[in-house]
């Protein structure tokens, strides 16, 4: 594992994973607006999907390396996403660029770097795990890829959906599913399941390359 | 869904171009279309800036012009703006004394201002809306939503920094506003958003959703559709007890009925004179009202009722000229 665990990332395979994403996303659209109008206002599916089309007209000409790419993405997400999502997930991706710094993108450090991504959601968000958001996906994948070990990818995909799942009989306490009261209950939240989506994603696009 | 499109995506775009063209002599497009700013901006005093998800309509575009707000950030259709939109404006309209953010509560919205504050330069204060009293327990929400009495406290902040009162009055003025502002909002249907196709929500001829928020978000109660005055009784009494009133006679009050897009003036005048019954119930007089579509949910049908107190010196802010799109006297 310690090879593998140091192996730096390739600027290439991180925006493979970074296609597979956006990919992940578009594909998704149509069912994450179907939840968000369940319990919010119904544009989760389309913001992000105009987020990451962002990200995808950028990627191919960026000679960015990992710190750089970050940034870019969460400047990206920020400038076009709007709503809460925006905010959130540009926060998530800009602190892990910082967090990353000048040190090469390698399995040991992704713990450090989701850590530090989560902490910025937290504190852009007023918000922690259990409160129906994309939290609830993010904080335990942290728990499993800190932990390290065989298989970290399906069990990591394994804590996502987990984490999403167990959103459905939680009532919300921040945004605008909050306004709902009990009747969020019951249905699971969109921020939640477009976090496993991107997991899911990443994991499978680092799977297939040599290098975690 | 039946709509006067083009493209989806165009929407927006060809809608912001319109306005701007028909009233060029009030406002104009900023670099991008990333804001709506005064024909003829005056740095010499205090910018109000508000901002905000677009399907809300005239707010907060068609509020822009002498006496009201100096620049607006259109989002997209029920989606907040983004930092770099706030960013621009402030750059185009700021001057020495400032500039104060008017922002809706919503999670989104105050995330986007809140980052384009922590990027920006000079003065800047913000005052955040929260006027629906249908959201109940604040604990354990995101707070109370900034809705139609957005617009009262825009029309008083903006005659107040008109004056070239300071950053901090401005503030203080729009947090005292919002404080004695309340509303509450009825959907007698739900509204389609244009690039989702279909309503938001499902509901029945014969049912109605009290305290419905601006964004066709479910309210908290579905309940069978009332008279028009069973209506109104339940909204101004919850907004009055809300108010909290020491005394009764209190008063006077502005009185906005305000119609989500699809409810006629017929209907909305009637809703009037069944709360400005209600009101004087308890006690409140009316010194000014104002009926009419500003704070709109897209196609929905249905009307909030705010109940704005105010005394002399909050009424002479009422009353001072204002000359935007969609409210001038």
């Amino acid at each position: 594992m310690t090879d593998t665990a140091s192996t730096p990332l390739s600027t290439d395979a991180l925006k493979a994973a970074v296609r597979a994403m956006a990919v992940a996303i578009i594909d998704h659209t149509e069912e994450l607006s179907r939840l968000d109008q369940a319990i919010g206002d119904g544009d989760h599916g389309l913001n992000m999907k105009r987020g990451f089309e962002a990200i995808l007209a950028k990627l191919d000409g960026s000679a960015d390396a990992p710190p750089a790419l970050l940034k870019s993405i969460g400047t990206t997400l920020v400038m076009t996403v709007g709503g809460a999502s925006g905010p959130l997930y540009g926060s998530l991706a800009l602190a892990m660029g910082k967090a990353l710094g000048d040190q090469p993108l390698t399995l040991a450090c992704a713990a450090d770097l989701l850590d530090a991504g989560i902490q910025s959601v937290m504190s852009r968000g007023r918000s922690q795990a259990g409160e129906k958001t994309m939290l609830d996906t993010l904080v335990p994948v942290l728990a499993v890829v800190r932990a390290g070990g065989a298989d970290l990818g399906d069990r990591v995909k394994a804590a996502a959906a987990a984490g999403a799942a167990a959103t459905v009989p939680l009532r919300a306490s921040k945004g605008r599913a909050s306004f709902l009261g009990e009747r969020s209950i019951g249905h699971m939240d969109p921020g939640a399941r477009s976090s496993q989506l991107l997991i899911e994603a990443l994991c499978d696009a680092l799977s297939k390359d040599p290098a975690p | 869904m039946k709509k006067f499109v083009n493209n989806v995506d165009d929407m927006l775009a060809e809608s912001l171009s319109g306005f701007a063209a028909i009233h060029g002599d009030i406002v104009a497009l900023g670099e991008g279309n990333l804001f709506v700013r005064r024909a003829m901006p005056d740095k010499s005093k205090v910018a109000v800036i508000s901002g905000g998800g677009s399907g809300h309509e005239p707010l907060h575009a068609g509020f822009i012009g002498t006496g009201m707000l100096d620049a607006a950030c259109p989002g997209h259709v029920f989606t907040s703006p983004t930092p770099d939109q706030m960013l621009a404006a402030i750059n185009a309209v700021a001057g020495d004394p400032g500039v104060l953010l008017i922002v809706k509560n919503y999670a989104g919205d105050r995330m986007n201002f809140e980052m384009a504050v922590e990027m920006a330069e000079g003065k800047i204060a913000t005052v955040v809306t929260d006027d629906d009293v249908a959201v109940e327990n604040s604990t354990y929400t995101t707070g109370r939503r900034g809705v139609a009495g957005t617009m009262i406290v825009e029309k008083m902040v903006g005659a107040l920094a008109e004056t070239r009162a300071s950053l901090e009055d401005c503030r203080l003025l729009g947090v005292e506003v919002n404080a004695r502002t309340r509303s509450m909002g009825v959907a007698l249907t739900s509204c389609t958003v244009p690039a989702a196709g279909r309503p938001t929500f499902d509901i029945d001829d014969t049912e109605m959703e009290m305290g419905v928020g601006i964004h066709g978000e479910p309210g908290r109660r579905r309940v069978p559709l009332g008279t028009a005055r069973s209506i109104a009784e339940e909204m101004i009494s919850t907004i009055v007890a809300d108010l909290k009133l020491a005394e009764k006679g209190q008063g006077p009050a502005i009185l906005l009925v305000n119609g989500f897009g699809a409810t006629p003036l017929l209907e909305l005048y009637l809703m009037a004179e069944m709360a400005r019954a209600e009101l004087a119930r308890h006690g409140i007089t009316i010194a000014r009202g104002l009926v009419g579509n500003y704070v709109t949910s897209l196609d929905m049908a249905g009307c909030s009722l705010t109940v704005s107190m105010v005394d002399d010196r909050l009424l002479r802010l009422w009353d001072a000229p204002v000359h935007t799109a969609a409210l001038h006297w």
